[in-house]
């Protein structure tokens, strides 16, 4: 994949242009696909509600190829990769433990709405 | 094998090292050398220290008597609020990592910097900003009084100093996460050749789990502290009720750094401890794997518990369960490290120095504050327990109690390092006995009036709890003068201390192998790799008065190996 | 950046081997290595920092869904797309800006480091088009937001003779100033014949004309977009009514059953800070409120939810913003050592470690674009 010549240093790993611009031709690709979802809805009859998986897919694809290959992460040491992708981990788990909690307690903010409607005052 | 001369040379007590290689107040504030960061760091967390303990004192005056008019309501909010904010965010966030870490991280690793000097400056720099932006909040004529925490709603609702409390709170944290990406690159790039991960000494695999919660915690809250900014300043409606938003998220976002940053606090002085006790057992540390992967754990474990704070906020019933049974599985690897402690103490030929003293007394507190820390976490006692001075007890007893005392026991066991002269032991105990006893007073009683009902943050309390107010404050003064003795021993043996040779503890791990002080790069020659804990490595050299490396002694005059040998 | 050498940077072409291998260090490689870490962890901490306001975001999504189902009449796709295609052009010319540092093809990399930055400036002004249209609309963060905001001509003479906002014309009183400032500086180097600065001047100066291509393409798209999308515009605001309950109407006429799933939920704002909120919201408070939300959602509800999917949107955007200017500051610093020609196959590190800032900048828009402007 890269063109690692006799005369470069071991850390140095140059990306051949053919393989950036292909990746960049797919980002660019999905891009329009994402956008073709978004406008004209999922296609093959699927429901409208599926736009957004279908969007994030596209953009978790397009993640991946920026991070591959431009980044250079093919290339890269395992450490470097291992920190990278705990980032990810660390914050599904922010995100997973605080949507579980907030989810539940929702009734509870409805009826404080609800107490504003019906006029008692609460102190700033 | 080396002859008497360069021995001398080496080992002596040298003209020229990193205090006075160069001269001038600009060869300090613009150096790129750890050793002198360090230092920068030492004395900035000391005045923290300082400023936040008399404002602590100030409030133990106040609860001398329950219906005190020292101060007014408003002031002591204001007192209390700035007390916790400084010490936590400016005093025992960097202590241990900053200073301490930084001046013995390096040479652990035989290396002559860590990787990044300039990022090492920046984040003392980013630790002076943060720390006059919280005091700007003083200054700024209308104090802060939202508690450490900055819990909305009310933080956003009051006018005291919150934007620049929470901006410089914002610095600090970059300051923090500086400080750790700095530590973790060094110790994965710059480890001496051959220098395995399993021949570290522990306290730097305790620096390097901080660093990763400083790296991955951090983060998270710089983006909190800039939404309550923007909250207050714009009303964007997620955090204020007035507008739609949800107050208890912003305890979610507070809490996912905070308890990690708890860990923060008490990993490294973790770290020093186990220095310690193995040193001065002169006995290999018990269960070196079990300390270093236990560092590790508890880091990542850290991540899983922070909603155990918010058991009485509104939190949702099954996340709460979740996060009660997670945090008892946090006790564990702590406990391992206590157990390991202990079992190295075992049978070790104990010297009962300053270090060794605060280190024994890190073992009796931390246990206390550890295990109170179970009562909180389980359910049914916390709704008791929540917001007294139980709370406030559990958590001085780890972070003073643990903390503050391994700080002083590691300073004291590295300051011959860096000054290269000895303190007076003698008032080093002395001082480590009355922080032993002054703490006990102070927080004890705490506990007590903590389950009785005492609730933390009042002004005035109901009178049944006078006498016991009274000793905490009594204890607040001797612990104070304690840390005053402690303080003043060092400072003199800083200056005119008897000179000492380059390992006069006979500790193993490669700081020791430099001159004391230190070469401004570290060390003259490289050292030689040895295990940091195979103390038999180190041999007596009587025309230095110092121990030394078996390979640079007199080959005439090394000893056969043996078992660890007594003092 | 990061690493740390320690040597000043010499103007001749000519490099010792190691001249700029800090002291600490043993060599090139361990340098690299340590940079290369250090950078992975920045980046860790970037994803952290972006990471709290996705969590703000699912959380608002999931519990409120009906706070983005009314917020995409606002969004204007196609912008976003725009600016997503430029950014990703912008990763594949830092991309091959990196190879030719890795191969010391200096002049390359300064061609490749200079096109990004003007993406980057393109983006910007897009992105500057976009939040000026917003404010004229009154769609701002949530306490401010407003929904009965009317139109207002522009004002000032730029504003006027241009027919564009006048935030627009606010904002770009600073890249003006830049160019300027950037073009006087180019000539004066010129002058006085210190080539590399001002051929580095020259390249700022093109850089900020990216901004106005960007203001420029933007207008442009803006006006392509708004007759097929459900961005509304002054040509089509009637009579007096406010640009955004004109936008919700037209909204709600074309789909009916738009807000059923609203009236379930019990509407309520107190301490409304918009100017007739407390009026309105008293008289429409029931049965007003009830008739009127038959065609149309409940005001009150509508600025809050609305409201707070655009608080959410500006810092994200923002934020990202922020990085993308911070992105091209970094990136002068590239393209001015890439002009004295000072990467070789062993030293190219700041580099690879700002192009690895810049991918992870495009990487968050990403997605935040199918998040932001591609909801209904
Ligand atoms: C051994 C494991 C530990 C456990 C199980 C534990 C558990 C807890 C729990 C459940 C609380 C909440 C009490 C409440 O507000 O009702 C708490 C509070 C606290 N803990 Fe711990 N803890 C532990 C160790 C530590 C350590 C090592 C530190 C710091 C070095 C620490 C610092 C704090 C602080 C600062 C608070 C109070 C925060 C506030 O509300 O202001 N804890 N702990
Ligand atoms: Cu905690």
């Amino acid at each position: 994949m890269s063109d690692h010549s006799e005369n470069l240093p071991a850390f140095c790993h140059p990306a051949s242009p053919k393989l950036l611009y292909a990746v960049f031709f797919a980002l660019i690709f999905l891009t329009l696909l994402t956008v073709a979802v978004s406008a004209l809805g999922p296609p093959m009859g699927m429901p409208r509600a599926f736009a957004f998986p279908i969007a994030m897919i596209f953009a978790t694809m397009k993640a991946f190829l920026v991070c591959a290959f431009f980044m250079h992460m093919w290339w890269d040491k395992g450490f470097n990769i291992l920190a990278f992708l705990s980032s990810l981990l660390f914050v599904s788990l922010f995100i997973g433990m605080t949507l579980m909690d907030t989810s539940h307690y929702q009734d509870t903010i409805e009826a404080f709405d609800v107490q504003q409607l019906t006029g008692v005052e609460i102190a700033e | 094998m080396v002859d008497a001369v360069t021995r001398q040379k080496l080992f002596g007590t040298p003209e020229i090292h990193f205090l006075n290689c160069t001269k001038g107040w600009k060869s300090w504030a613009f150096t790129l050398d750890h050793k002198r960061i360090g230092i920068m760091y030492l004395i900035g967390v000391t005045i923290a220290l300082f400023l936040a303990g008399i404002f602590a004192l100030v409030l133990r005056s106040h609860l001398f008597k329950f219906d005190s008019k020292m101060l007014s309501d408003d002031m002591y909010n204001q007192m209390f609020t700035l007390h916790g904010a400084v010490m936590v965010f400016s005093f025992i966030i960097p202590s241990i990592p900053a200073a301490l870490g930084n001046l013995v991280l390096p040479m652990m690793l035989g290396a002559k910097d860590v990787a990044f000097p300039r990022l090492n400056l920046a984040s003392f720099y980013l630790w002076i900003i943060g720390t006059g932006c919280l005091l700007l909040a003083i200054l700024s004529g209308r104090g802060l009084d939202t508690g450490w925490t900055f819990y909305t709603p009310y933080s956003i609702d009051t006018n005291t100093g919150v934007i620049y409390a929470t901006f410089g709170a914002f610095v600090l944290g970059f300051s923090s996460i500086f400080t750790g990406l700095n530590f973790l690159v060094t110790v994965n790039t710059m480890r001496l050749k051959g220098q395995g991960w399993f021949k570290l000494p522990l306290f730097l695999w305790s620096l390097y789990a901080t660093a990763i919660i400083q790296v991955l915690a951090t983060p998270v809250l710089g983006i909190t502290l800039l939404m309550l900014i923007a909250e207050k300043t714009m009303h964007i409606g997620i955090f204020d009720a007035k507008y739609g938003g949800d107050p208890v998220l912003f305890q979610h976002f507070f809490w996912f750094y905070s308890h990690p940053a708890v860990y923060i606090m008490i990993l490294p002085a973790m770290g020093v401890i186990s220095e310690l006790i193995s040193v001065y057992s002169q006995k290999r540390i018990f269960g070196y794997s079990f300390i270093a992967f236990s560092s590790v754990a508890i880091a990542l474990l850290g991540f899983l518990v922070w909603g155990h704070h918010m058991f009485t906020s509104g939190q949702s019933q099954v996340v709460t369960l979740i996060f009660s049974a997670i945090t008892f599985t946090v006790a564990i690897p702590s406990a391992v490290k206590v157990f390991n402690w202990l079992a190295t103490l075992y049978k070790g030929s104990i010297l009962l120095n300053t270090p060794m003293c605060y280190a024994l007394s890190f073992i009796f507190l931390f246990g206390i504050g550890g295990l109170t820390g179970l009562f909180l976490g389980a359910l049914s006692t916390d709704i008791h327990l929540h917001d007294t001075y139980f709370v406030v007890a559990h958590f001085h007893f780890v972070m003073v109690g643990g903390t503050l005392t391994a700080l002083l026991g590691g300073l004291f066991h590295w300051w011959p390092k860096f000054f290269g002269r000895m303190y007076n032991d003698l008032l080093g105990r002395v001082g480590c006995f009355l922080v032993f006893s002054g703490f006990n007073l102070t927080f004890f009683p705490q506990f007590v009036m903590g389950s009785r009902g005492m609730p933390r943050r009042y002004a005035s309390y109901d009178p049944e709890f006078l006498p016991f107010h009274q000793l905490s404050t009594i204890g607040a003064f001797v612990l104070g003068i304690g840390i005053l003795i402690s303080f003043i021993v060092l400072v003199y043996a800083a200056f005119k201390g008897p000179r000492c040779g380059s390992n006069p503890f006979r500790a193993a791990s490669l700081e020791w192998q430099s001159s004391s002080p230190p070469d401004f790069h570290n060390f003259v020659h490289s050292p030689v790799l040895n295990d940091p804990y195979d103390f038999d490595s180190q041999v007596y050299d009587d025309e230095l008065d110092t121990y030394i490396s078996r390979e640079f002694a007199d080959p005439t005059k090394v000893p056969p190996r043996t078992e660890p040998v007594h003092h | 950046m990061a690493v740390a050498d320690t040597h000043e940077i010499h103007d001749d072409h000519h490099h010792d081997h190691g001249e700029f291998i800090a002291h600490h260090f043993d060599g090139p490689e361990q340098q690299f290595d340590s940079g290369k870490l250090g950078i992975w962890l920045f980046l860790v901490t970037e994803i952290l920092f972006f990471g709290g306001l996705f969590v703000a975001y699912t959380l608002y999504r999931s519990n409120h869904p009906e706070i983005f189902e009314q917020a995409h009449v606002f969004l204007n796709k196609y912008l976003g797309g725009l600016n997503t295609i430029v950014l990703l052009f912008s990763s594949l010319t830092m991309a091959l800006g990196v190879r030719a540092a890795q191969l010391g093809k200096n002049k390359n990399c300064a061609v490749y480091v200079l096109i990004t930055m003007v993406c980057a400036a393109v983006f910007l002004g897009v992105k500057a088009v976009e939040y000026s249209h917003k404010w004229d609309m009154g769609i701002l963060v949530r306490s401010a937001f407003n929904l009965t905001y009317t139109h207002p001509a522009p004002v000032t003479s730029v504003g006027k003779w241009l027919h564009v906002s006048d935030y627009l014309v606010y904002i770009s009183v600073i890249p003006t100033l830049l160019l300027v400032g950037f073009l006087v500086a180019s000539l004066m180097g010129k002058l006085m014949e210190k080539n590399v600065f001002s051929k580095f001047m020259l390249g700022l100066s093109i850089m900020v004309g990216g901004y106005f291509l960007g203001v420029g393409v933007g207008l442009i798209f803006m006006d392509v977009a708004e007759g097929g999308a459900n961005e509304s515009h002054a040509s089509i605001q009637t009579a007096d009514q406010p640009l955004m309950l004109h936008a919700m109407t037209q909204e709600t006429r074309e789909d009916a059953s738009h807000d059923e799933n609203h009236d379930k939920t019990a509407e309520s704002h107190p301490a409304a800070d918009h100017v007739d909120g407390q009026a309105h919201h008293e008289e429409h408070a029931h049965a007003g409120g009830e008739a009127f939300s038959a065609h149309h959602p409940d005001p009150e509800k509508l600025s809050r939810n609305v409201g707070i999917f655009f608080s959410i949107y500006y810092c994200m955007t923002g934020l990202h913003a922020i990085h993308i200017i911070g992105g091209i500051v970094v990136l002068s610093w590239i393209l001015w050592r890439s002009l004295l020609g000072q990467w070789r196959s062993d030293y190219f590190g700041p580099v690879d470690y700002v192009g690895l800032y810049w991918h992870l900048v495009d990487l968050i828009w990403i997605y935040l674009f199918p998040l932001l402007y591609l909801i209904d």
